[in-house]
């Protein structure tokens, strides 16, 4: 039996907190687990494969994480491509599972972002002692700032206007709106994003995604196993992953790892973009939804500025992205790729009240990692019903 | 005009030692392979495109256009935070190779894409970083 089609997504748990200054990220972690377990109805005992990633995992992170839910998984992968690794972690675990390496697995990720005071987007970065950042660091390139050079780029070469990406900030906003957990969900205009203050030109304030505290996760088995569990299995049907980088000095900053992820996703999955009802897109900032959507196919190069417009990737247009809000408006604990397979889940198996997209029965989940302007990766999956 | 500042100190090996003496002698030197041919940025010991140890290196001629850039308006992290607004971008080298840098000598608002540049060294104290130490700098460019 090939692996599309044999794995499932059979319990998930997004944890409630945004602001979490009496929580350790190991706590964070196991109390998501909890979560994930109970939505599924198995228990510790029945994990035997851990992925896990943090902003401050090292080497034997997974074997410390092991230690404090004290289990001895037979599977261990702390594969950490940045904010992407726990979309990427749920192909690994198919492809561990479907080779018989391990039949529970157990994704996690915990975070105290926010209360840790981390300024992600731009204080971060600045040298260092690594001769290969050193095309870098002496530059001060923020995290905001190698969004921007995209943005800057996307722009010149196709017209692409702050007002189409603010309509990406507004519809995120629209959904956390709907979204009793999002950190922000107070409505904004195209306006109010063209007048929050400039953090590195053509990126607003409102063009950038929030920081929260906060964790999650996922629990993939075989689709034969999770029909027998509590909910709804959830199908991986497709996934690929790729890097992005400076290419000996000619990267070209439109290009992103998603078009290799995505059309290897594609493939697996045998389905078309118009199969798809709804996307979960890494939303780091707002310039990083419109090239993903390129990049993923949706639409052509040069033309994600009028994609995103009118309503489109907002609930109730044609291809809503991040019914939870995304990063912009809901959560964004530092890796937010856990929560892109989350809401993908949720939203597979119809259980997300006003922000349900109506219909949904084939979502693709598309995480970043790094920086779309200096190196990152991409890790793309699809998602069905059973 | 904003103030100048100074770039952080980079860290180098011996695979990137030849790229920073070469800015302290204040000239960008990019990687040619011998074997095929293969222009290269940044340096490293094999020729990333066909894994040939044989790896030259010469002097480029400075002169490029921008490729992109952003006005860099908020940052935490010292000395950039005391140099705000400063412009981050990347030029194309006549050579080829396209590279991060900064854009200084000019009112940010002035710089554009496509943008004629030419390179401008600052020069750091390496004397620290021991038989390496004492002549490198960091290349950044300004309108030419």
């Amino acid at each position: 039996m090939s692996l599309a089609g044999s794995i499932a997504i059979a319990g998930v748990h997004e944890h409630e907190t945004r602001w979490a200054p009496d929580k350790t990220e190991l706590q964070i972690m196991a109390e998501s687990a909890r979560g994930a377990l109970a939505d599924c109805g198995l228990g510790l005992g029945d994990v035997d494969g851990l992925f896990a990633a943090s902003m401050s995992m090292g080497a034997m992170g997974t074997v410390s994480l092991s230690e404090y839910l004290n289990i001895k998984p037979r599977y261990l992968d702390g594969t950490n491509i940045g904010g992407s690794s726990f979309v990427a972690h749920v192909n690994h675990a198919a492809a561990a599972i479907h080779a018989g390496l391990c039949e529970v697995a157990l994704v996690l990720y915990g975070s105290t972002a926010a209360s840790n005071a981390l300024a992600i987007g731009t204080g971060m970065g600045g040298g260092g002692r690594d001769p290969n950042g050193a095309f870098i660091g002496p530059y001060g390139m923020t995290t905001v700032g190698s969004y921007a050079l995209v943005a800057q780029r996307h722009m010149h070469l196709y017209g692409t206007r702050s007002e189409q990406l603010a309509e990406i900030s507004v519809a995120m906003r629209k959904h956390a709106s709907l979204n009793p957990n999002a950190k922000m969900r107070k409505p904004i205009s195209v306006d109010d994003v063209l007048e929050s203050r400039m953090i590195s030109d053509p990126l607003h304030l409102l063009d950038c995604c929030i920081i929260s505290d906060g964790g999650g996760a996922v629990v993939v088995t075989s689709l034969e196993r999770a029909r027998d569990l509590a909910k709804a299995p959830v199908v991986l049907l497709g996934c690929g992953e790729a890097v992005a980088h400076q290419e000996i000095g000619s990267p070209d900053l439109l290009t992103l790892a998603a078009k290799q992820s995505g059309e290897h996703a594609f493939g697996m999955a045998g389905v078309s973009h118009d199969d798809v009802d709804f996307c979960t897109i890494y939303d780091s900032f707002t310039i990083t939804v419109l090239a993903t959507l390129e990049n993923l196919g949706f639409c052509k190069p040069g033309e994600g500025g009028d994609f995103v417009s009118g309503g489109r990737i907002a609930l109730g247009g044609a291809l809503p992205v991040n019914p939870d809000g995304g990063g912009l408006s809901n959560n964004h604990p530092g890796m937010r790729g856990i929560f892109l397979v989350i809401e993908a889940t949720r939203q597979l198996r119809g259980e997300c009240g006003e922000r349900q997209v109506q219909g949904a029965s084939l979502g693709l989940a598309h995480g970043t990692g790094g920086t779309i302007g200096a190196l990152h990766s991409g890790a793309t999956l699809i998602l069905g019903r059973d | 005009m904003p103030p100048d500042f100074e770039h952080p100190k980079p860290a180098a090996s011996w695979e990137t030692r030849a790229y920073w003496e070469g800015c302290g002698r204040h000239e960008l030197v990019l990687q040619r392979c011998d074997d095929c041919g293969s222009v290269q940025h940044r340096p490293r010991a094999i020729c990333a495109s066909c894994l040939s140890s044989a790896v030259s290196h010469f002097v480029a001629s400075g002169r490029g256009r921008v490729y992109t850039y952003t006005i860099t308006r908020q940052n935490g992290v010292p000395p950039f935070r005391d140099a705000l607004p400063y412009v981050l971008a990347y030029v194309d080298l006549e050579e080829g190779p396209r590279l991060m840098t900064n854009i200084v000598g000019c009112d940010p608002e002035e710089v554009s894409i496509g943008q004629e540049v030419v390179v401008d060294f600052q020069d750091v104290d390496a004397s620290d970083l021991g038989e390496a130490g004492g002549s490198f700098a960091v290349p950044r460019f300004r309108p030419a």
